[in-house]
């Protein structure tokens, strides 16, 4: 046996054993959807597609599931998850929008601007923060952030106008904005600056022989040129912030509630919960057949949206390849 | 994914450089001072998010540092944490900390061997053509997915029957799916990606010749890719694990909920070494998090601490993938590899 092991293994055998092993990949990602998939099933057996949609009061509907019997009733398995998508939505979107500005802006002013002995120091910078772990940023959104919006931002009269229905103690969505960006951009940096560094640079000096000023020529040639790029940058930070979880739970309240855009600036500091920071919160209930249904339901739509994501960022890089740059 | 190199800008001109000749306004290269106001405004945006990004990074380092000088004590790394009311006498992180290098171990000795077989698969072989492009999208959905998802997956899986032995089972004959094995059978699902990703485009830079050097030799295809191809990318492959070493130490989401995150390691069974893989435990990460105020510790200054610790360990292992980035630069004269995500 060990001698037949120690031979020189013919082409043909090693390339089917090397695939095979390769595709155990493929064998976990499938295996992945179906068993999240068939956990799940109960959920929207139960409730549909209206499932997605609002109306309920979600702590008191998983209060139900909690306490339910190894054996619920049909009724125990109602759930509007809505507000969690929508907490879920809301901080990516924030975050996105304004990262992707940061970002954009950082990558001219890595690659075009910055004299190299600056972005010597702005690239590790940079890398640095995005290695930084999520924990990380979820303790120091705890300790230092959300007691400083706490005690200084929120005033005694915004608090007491929504007094009834929530605490504001500065947890919410203003920081889980603020910390959000703060981790996606730099994921953003990296690709827009990859791309922006493989563009000619003949292109860009042709518009400034042509009389634009430096700033101009970086607009109108170089960062329309890498378009798909800054889409595909988009896409990946949009996965990213979808999935987070442990920072989302730390600084974001806690609450199954769904900020208000008509409270005005209150609407920063109301607490929200998303789908993976649900997650995290209800984990320990998972023995319980309707909440770990619901838990299971959660984590098929991340599932679904980062499936759809990888799709997507798939999709918006083909026109790369067609111009030979590399996004 | 090479880095973005600021050195192969300055072959373009800088924007700053004299254009020279012209002495009339016009042809002149215009200096910030004379631009519209809305050019001026997006370049002192540009200065001002580059310049930002840095001073938040910089906060962030100085800060954890400052609390993890204040805070940490050689005492803190070598006893064991212990379960206790108040923060002051709950003990150090021993046991985190060996939590987080037994997943670390765990979670690449599964991973390198997938991944270097899926990279050298797809690089070297790669026929059907669709069967290597359903790898390579495997491993991007793989890739993409939250680790919160990948961790709920992994207790769907270990929580059947079957994976029993892997972990500890209830009076009720209720498998738990807590332990070492799942949290790093899971872990190795976060490395595989930067692995596979760093071998594959080493493998792919490897230039023509040298495989038809060793044919012409007489050798096989997997003799080639074991005598010469492997060693050469060795520094890719180290890059890659670097890279997944980083993303297994900051994860929280899987130790939370795969490792059972309890204060300190409790084997399970009476096989040494075995009983530590089915046991469960916690590492820095969730012991960070349980003492958080979100957690129920509410002992800041040990999180503090371990954090500091935590943050120290991936800015070594930030400074390894720079290292080997440029070592491999200078001796071969290819780009690094230094994926940044």
């Amino acid at each position: 046996m060990m001698e037949w092991l120690r031979r020189p293994w013919p082409d043909h055998r090693a390339e089917r054993t090397l695939g095979a092993v390769s595709l155990f990949v493929f064998v976990v990602v499938v295996a992945m959807a179906v068993f999240v998939a068939t956990k799940a099933w109960p959920i929207f057996q139960h409730n549909g597609l209206s499932w997605l949609s609002g109306g309920g009061d979600l702590e008191s509907e998983i209060n139900r599931m909690t306490v339910a019997t190894t054996k619920p009733a049909a009724a125990v398995y109602h759930l509007r998850a809505w507000p969690l998508i929508y907490g879920t939505l809301l901080s990516t979107a924030f975050a996105l929008v304004l990262g992707l500005t940061i970002a954009v802006l950082a990558s001219v002013f890595i690659v075009e601007l910055a004299p190299v002995r600056v972005s010597r120091v702005v690239i590790p910078m940079v890398r640095l923060l995005a290695s930084v772990p999520s924990v990380i940023y979820g303790l120091i959104g705890i300790l230092v952030l959300v007691p400083f919006v706490g005690q200084n931002l929120i005033t005694t009269h915004e608090r007491e106008s929504v007094q009834n229905v929530i605490q504001l103690t500065g947890a919410g969505l203003a920081v889980t904005v603020v910390i959000l960006t703060i981790m996606i951009t730099p994921i953003m940096i990296a690709l827009i600056c990859e791309a922006l560094a493989s563009v000619p640079p003949s292109w860009r000096e042709g518009a400034v022989a042509l009389g634009l000023n430096p700033l101009r020529a970086v607009r109108a040639v170089t960062l329309k040129a890498i378009r798909p790029a800054i889409v595909a940058a988009a896409v990946l930070a949009t996965a990213r912030a979808l999935g987070e979880a442990v920072m989302i739970q730390m600084v974001s309240g806690g609450k199954s509630f769904a900020p208000k855009p008509v409270d005005g600036v209150v609407f920063f500091f109301e607490p929200l919960r998303t789908l993976a920071s649900a997650i995290i919160d209800y984990h320990d209930g998972i023995g319980s057949p309707a909440l770990g249904a619901s838990v299971y339901a959660w984590a098929l739509l991340l599932l679904f949206s980062a499936f759809a994501l990888s799709v997507t960022g798939y999709l918006v890089k083909l026109p790369l390849r067609k111009y030979q740059t590399r996004g | 994914m090479s880095t973005y190199s600021p050195e192969a800008q300055q072959s373009g001109s800088v924007p700053g450089a004299p254009s020279g000749r012209g002495s009339s306004g016009r042809g002149r290269r215009s200096s910030p001072m004379s631009w519209r106001w809305g050019d001026r405004v997006a370049l002192a945006a540009a200065w001002g998010a580059g310049i930002g990004l840095c001073v938040i990074a910089a906060a962030i380092v100085l800060y954890m540092g400052y609390r993890g000088i204040q805070y940490l004590r050689p005492g803190l790394i070598f006893t064991h944490p212990r379960v206790s009311e108040s923060g002051a006498d709950s003990g150090g992180f021993l046991d985190p900390l060996i939590g987080t290098i037994v997943l670390t171990v765990i979670g690449i000795a599964l991973a390198l061997p997938l991944a270097l077989a899926s990279a050298v698969w797809v690089a070297e072989y790669g026929r059907p053509s669709w069967l290597a492009r359903v790898v390579e999208s495997s491993i991007e959905i793989v890739a993409g997915t939250p680790d919160i998802v990948i961790a709920i997956f992994g207790l769907a899986i270990f929580q059947l029957s079957l994976f029993a032995p892997f972990s500890f089972t209830s009076q009720g004959g209720g498998v738990y799916g807590n332990s070492f094995i799942a949290a790093g059978a899971m872990m190795s699902l976060l490395a595989l990606p930067p692995v596979y990703a760093a071998t594959r485009d080493g493998l792919q830079a490897v230039p023509g010749h040298m495989r038809e050097a060793a044919f012409a030799l007489g050798k096989t295809r997997i003799t080639t890719i074991r005598r010469v191809l492997l060693p050469s990318v060795r520094s890719n492959i180290a890059t890659g694990v670097t890279l997944g070493i980083s993303r297994i130490i900051g994860s929280t989401a899987i130790v939370l909920i795969l490792l059972g995150a309890t204060l300190r390691i409790e084997t399970q069974g009476s096989v040494p070494g075995i009983d530590l893989l089915r046991g469960t435990g916690s590492s820095l990460t969730t012991y960070i998090y349980d003492n958080s105020p979100a957690g129920e510790g509410g002992a800041p200054q040990k999180a503090y601490a371990a954090a500091f610790l935590l943050l120290v360990f991936v800015l070594l292992l930030n400074l390894l993938v720079d290292r080997i980035g440029r070592a491999q630069a200078s001796s071969t004269g290819m780009t690094p590899i230094g994926a940044v995500v």
